[in-house]
């Protein structure tokens, strides 16, 4: 996408040649993120073997609601568009259209947590009621651990492109691309779980 | 991606503490980090192996009568904790592959040299957090396995340190993961061809990738063994309707790839080792890559033979029992290709070799028990028997902590610039290996007759075999003190082994020993043959 | 060259020898006292064959190519330059391969003719509801066999005993007396922590899982006094977790079991 200003990609071509390497910061995110998806895969497999093997006992079934977590998918589906449109804005140099499109994407991560919050407090019943209950609230909650570290980030990198040639510049496009990546992710994850958890 | 940055380097060097300090620092040198890995993990083997004698003593006589029967069980839940978490895992992982990983791809450091550090520095205090819980109020005494329900009744304090100890070093090994397979893959100095690339790379290769895909699913298992314990939930726990047989998949889904997380490294180090002093290239280089990633795919399926008698349905059954009996096949043509280097070389015998070679006899042993274990109808007498407490110190001890030695002896010269002395060595070698066969040999017989693992007390007809299991006990422990002495004469007063005392073509070798800071002087030099003996290219160097 | 073929000929023979010689006469594994016994040690033998073979062969070649490639003090330079070679390969890959799924089908068949591999999730006439789900263990007879005798016992363990329960006696015993050759039937249950029901001479363990019940069929063919043994560590006193099994001449059984029936003693 983007490459380092010439002058110093000769000089360094011209150091030493072995000093050059493409960028694998992304690799290394990937990889990781490889890894934590495979802690949610444990916890979805241990979720539909209990499905598959431990009736709940009777008048433990619980239908769950479905227009939060509808919204919910929507909000995080529309935030994954939000965070696109930011950095194209910052690919164009608008570092503050690029803020205000990550401010906007917070803001939805945001309300995101409060309807998970909001349904927490509605749903009737605890996380120790039975086997589903448990595993409902593991589930969305380690979920929602990765929605705020995620919301956070952004805040960080929004505060971070305030200012044109700051640490944030579309030279420099790794930060907002890594949290991008990351919240893709965070999205990817919560519509796999939408369809086990809510629809199945 | 065209974006071209640095390699992260080391730090400017003068901000880097000299000399010994610099191994108390966080520093962020590769070298300086495999030898923390190295020390400290030596450490917590001795630790280790000071639980393993107790477990010996306890064990000459039939009765508990050597310590309590809780701490018993404590002593055996700390040993096989330390053993595999803080000693094997992160010394054929951390210590050797962050100390010659860099060099064999040609790069000046790993590709992400704080997220290295950190790594390291996870792994003390989790280490000592482990061991203090002891003095708490008692450590986890639900074996290494903490299979629920038990690890849900025994004493809440022990286990959840012990839960917390062993997820900060599954994140300690998942970032060393991460950083093994980014170096690999992404930071080979330009012209280098993976198939060109030493042995061991390709086995940590696999390695890494068995540790981002299986460590991440113990951490969420032991995050939910934890909310069973500390929040009173039910996902294990049979009276509030949870499921135990659950937590042993999840738990085996890592645990018995961590079994190849310990073995593989092992591998490539001896498929390092052996060319070198055998003066011969390895043979069978192609074939030997396809089996490791051959491993690596069917490790990550074979998880269930571990619980043939918990209640497994017949079909699950058939299919881990082929699968794992498959295992054999690549790790197989491994033994043969080995035997093949050797065969028609010309072989300095000398400590590094024959802890190789006692390592092939031990693991060839170990892994015709191993294949043994996956018949189903086999594995039903003989398991949670002394015969798989046997089978895998023979596939651990006998195989990986052989090559750790083999490997010490073989990259002393390197890291230090001095020789170990051979003589002590080779009596290292010899109450090792003898101590060793003696300690476990007999388990064979005693868990084929009757005799349970984790036991403190026992039918007293096998007093006599097991105290000659103790015996062989009592040598592996003295085997240590010619070790120590020597390493510890060596660094002082050791010969000096000028930069490449073995003529190794390897590229670790091809500067000066011990390295400087940024590994080469001036460029890092292109080996496309690493194991080239014997060929034109050998005579040039 | 002859001369070489004829010593390696002869030394794998030796090998073949001492591996049969020794898998026949070294007997490893305690008494026989239940049909499972002959069909297991049948699979053992021959595992313990093919693994003597391959153990015993691959230490003679490392041992072979120690003293006989060592380096002596006169020689300089590099062994041969031998990278590998193809039909060697491919034959280590293809004879490993068949002895290895060779044995796999092999133990399979041993696994059946124990009684694995049958279905126990039908309806069980010990079951208390029709619905209750059994967990697989070792089944020697379809449950219509089971439901024309007396022996159902009821198994149920805690830290740190095991109690047997006679359904059709109505009592509860801390020893599990059996008559020889006849089958028997366990469902067990565990209280607390996961335990395991092994007894080696019948070579048969099956865990004890919470909230599981599993199933045991066996059929003893010896009479005398076996250790049953906990195998899952279960607890401080693990070790201590022991009871007997009591295999005896029916006529015997049936004074045992008519002087208990309807008492609680034993207990």
């Amino acid at each position: 996408m983007t490459t380092l200003d010439s002058s110093k990609e000769i000089q360094k071509n011209n150091s030493e040649a072995n000093e050059t390497h493409e960028d694998f910061r992304m690799f290394g995110l990937i990889t990781f993120l490889i890894a934590d998806g495979m802690t949610f895969a444990g916890f979805f497999a241990a979720y539909l073997t209990y499905k598959a093997v431990n009736p709940l006992p009777d008048g433990a079934i619980y239908e769950l609601e479905l227009p939060i977590p509808t919204l919910n998918t929507i909000l995080l589906l529309v935030s994954s568009a939000t965070f696109h449109k930011a950095g194209k804005a910052l690919l164009k140099d608008e570092n503050s259209e690029s803020q205000k499109w990550l401010f906007f994407t917070a803001f939805l991560g945001f309300i995101f947590l409060i309807c998970q919050l909001f349904e927490y407090f509605h749903l009737p019943f605890g996380l120790t009621d039975n086997l589903f209950a448990s595993t409902f609230y593991a589930l969305t909650g380690f979920h929602g651990l990765h929605v705020t570290l995620g919301t956070l980030m952004i805040l960080i990198i929004a505060w971070q492109s305030r200012i044109k040639g700051g640490r944030l510049t579309s030279q420099n496009m790794f930060p907002l691309e890594a949290v991008e990546l990351y919240w893709h992710f965070v999205d990817g994850i919560w519509v796999i779980l939408f369809i086990i958890l809510y629809l199945l | 991606m065209t974006i071209s940055i640095e390699p992260q380097k080391t730090n400017n060097e003068s901000l880097q503490p000299k000399g010994w300090l610099r191994y108390f620092s966080f520093s962020l040198d590769h070298k300086v980090i495999g030898i923390q890995y190295l020390v400290c993990g030596f450490l917590f083997y001795l630790i280790g192996g000071t639980l393993a004698s107790a477990i010996r003593i306890e064990l000459a006589s039939p009765m508990s009568d050597f310590m309590p029967r809780d701490v018993y069980n404590q002593v055996l839940t700390l040993h096989g904790t330390i053993m595999i978490f803080l000693w094997i895992v992160p010394v054929v992982n951390g210590a050797f592959g962050n100390y010659l990983i860099p060099f064999y791809v040609g790069a000046r450091d790993m590709a992400f040299p704080r997220l290295n550090a950190v790594a390291f520095w996870l792994i003390p205090p989790s280490g000592l957090m482990l061991v203090a819980s002891y003095f708490v109020d008692g450590a986890a005494q639900a074996g290494w396995t903490a299979y629920p329900p038990l690890s849900i009744t025994t004493p809440h304090s022990g286990q959840i340190i012990w839960i917390l100890s062993v997820l900060l070093l599954g994140g300690s090994s998942i970032f060393g993961g991460i950083n093994f397979i980014a170096t690999i893959i992404k930071l080979r100095r330009p012209g280098l061809k993976l198939m060109q690339l030493p042995m061991y790379c390709w086995a940590m290769l696999g390695t890494s990738l068995l540790v981002v895909l299986s460590t991440p699913v113990l951490a969420g298992t032991l995050i939910l063994l934890s909310f069973d314990i500390i929040a009173n939930t039910g996902f294990f726990n049979p009276v509030l309707g949870g499921n135990v047989v659950v937590y042993q998949h999840l738990f085996w889904f890592y645990s018995h790839p961590a079994v190849y997380i310990m073995v593989l490294p092992a591998f490539g180090l001896v498929s390092e080792i052996l060319p070198v002093h055998a003066r011969k290239p390895l043979f069978g280089y192609t074939t030997m890559v396809f089996s490791i990633m051959g491993i690596v795919v069917l490790g990550l399926v074979v998880w269930a033979h571990h619980m043939f008698t918990s209640g497994t349905p017949p079909w699950m059954r058939l299919f881990f029992t082929i699968a794992t009996a498959f295992i054999a096949v690549p790790t197989g043509i491994k033994f043969f290709n080995w035997v093949a280097t050797l065969w028609g070389g010309k072989i300095s015998i000398n400590s590094a070799i024959l802890f190789s070679c006692g390592f092939i006899i031990n693991f060839v042993f170990g892994g015709i028990t191993g294949v043994a274990l996956a018949q189903v109808p086999f594995d039903i007498h003989v398991h949670d028997t002394y015969f798989v407490v046997a089978h895998f110190h023979y596939i651990v001890y006998g195989g990986t902590v052989f090559i750790i030695f083999s490997s010490i002896y073989h990259w002393f010269p390197k890291v230090t610039g001095k020789m170990l002395n051979e003589k002590l060595g080779i009596l290292h070698f010899i109450v090792t290996f003898i101590g060793f066969n003696l300690c476990f040999a007999p388990q064979h017989w005693l868990g084929l007759n009757g005799m349970p693992r984790r036991v403190a007390e026992y039918d007293p007809q096998f007093q006599f075999v097991n105290q000659i299991s103790s015996l062989g006990a009592l040598l592996m422990a003295i085997s240590t003190i010619p070790f120590l002495i020597n390493v510890f004469l060596s660094v002082r007063n050791g010969k000096d082994a000028g930069d490449n005392p073995w003529n190794a073509l390897t590229p670790e070798w091809l500067t000066s020993s011990p390295p400087p800071v940024e590994n080469w002087e001036g460029e890092a030099p292109l080996v496309e043959e690493p194991y080239g003996y014997g060929k034109e290219i050998s005579e040039q160097k | 060259m002859l001369n070489k073929n004829i010593y390696l000929i002869l030394i794998i023979s030796l090998v073949f020898a001492i591996s049969f010689w020794v898998g026949f006469n070294v007997n490893l594994l305690p008494a026989e006292a239940s049909i499972n016994a002959p069909i297991y040690d049948e699979l053992f033998k021959i595992l313990f064959i093919i693994g003597l073979i391959i153990f015993i062969g691959m230490t003679i070649a490392v041992i072979y190519s120690l003293f006989k490639f060592r380096k002596r003090n006169d020689q300089i330079g590099d062994g041969i330059a031998l990278e590998g070679n193809l039909s060697l390969e491919i034959v280590w890959t293809i004879i490993p391969s068949i002895i290895v799924l060779l044995i796999g089908l092999y133990s399979y068949n041993i696994y059946d003719r124990m009684g694995g591999m049958k279905e126990l999730n039908h309806n069980h006439e010990m079951m208390s509801s029709n619905t209750e789900k059994i967990w697989a263990g070792i089944s020697q007879t379809s449950d219509n066999e089971i439901a024309i005798n007396n022996l159902s016992i009821e198994v149920s363990a805690m830290q740190f005993a095991f109690l047997f329960n006679y359904p059709k006696g109505n009592f509860i015993s801390g020893e599990l007396h059996v008559p020889v050759d006849q089958k028997v039937s366990m469902k067990m249950e565990s209280k607390d922590v996961i335990h395991a029901f092994w007894v080696p001479e019948f070579r048969i363990k099956q865990d004890i899982i919470p909230g599981q019940p599993t199933i045991l069929n066996f059929t003893p063919t010896k009479v005398g006094k076996y250790p049953i043994i906990c195998a899952e560590l279960c607890g401080p006193y693990h070790g201590g977790m022991r009871a007997s099994i009591i295999v005896e001449e029916e006529s015997d059984y049936n004074e045992w079991f008519n002087k208990n029936k309807k008492t609680e003693v034993n207990l």
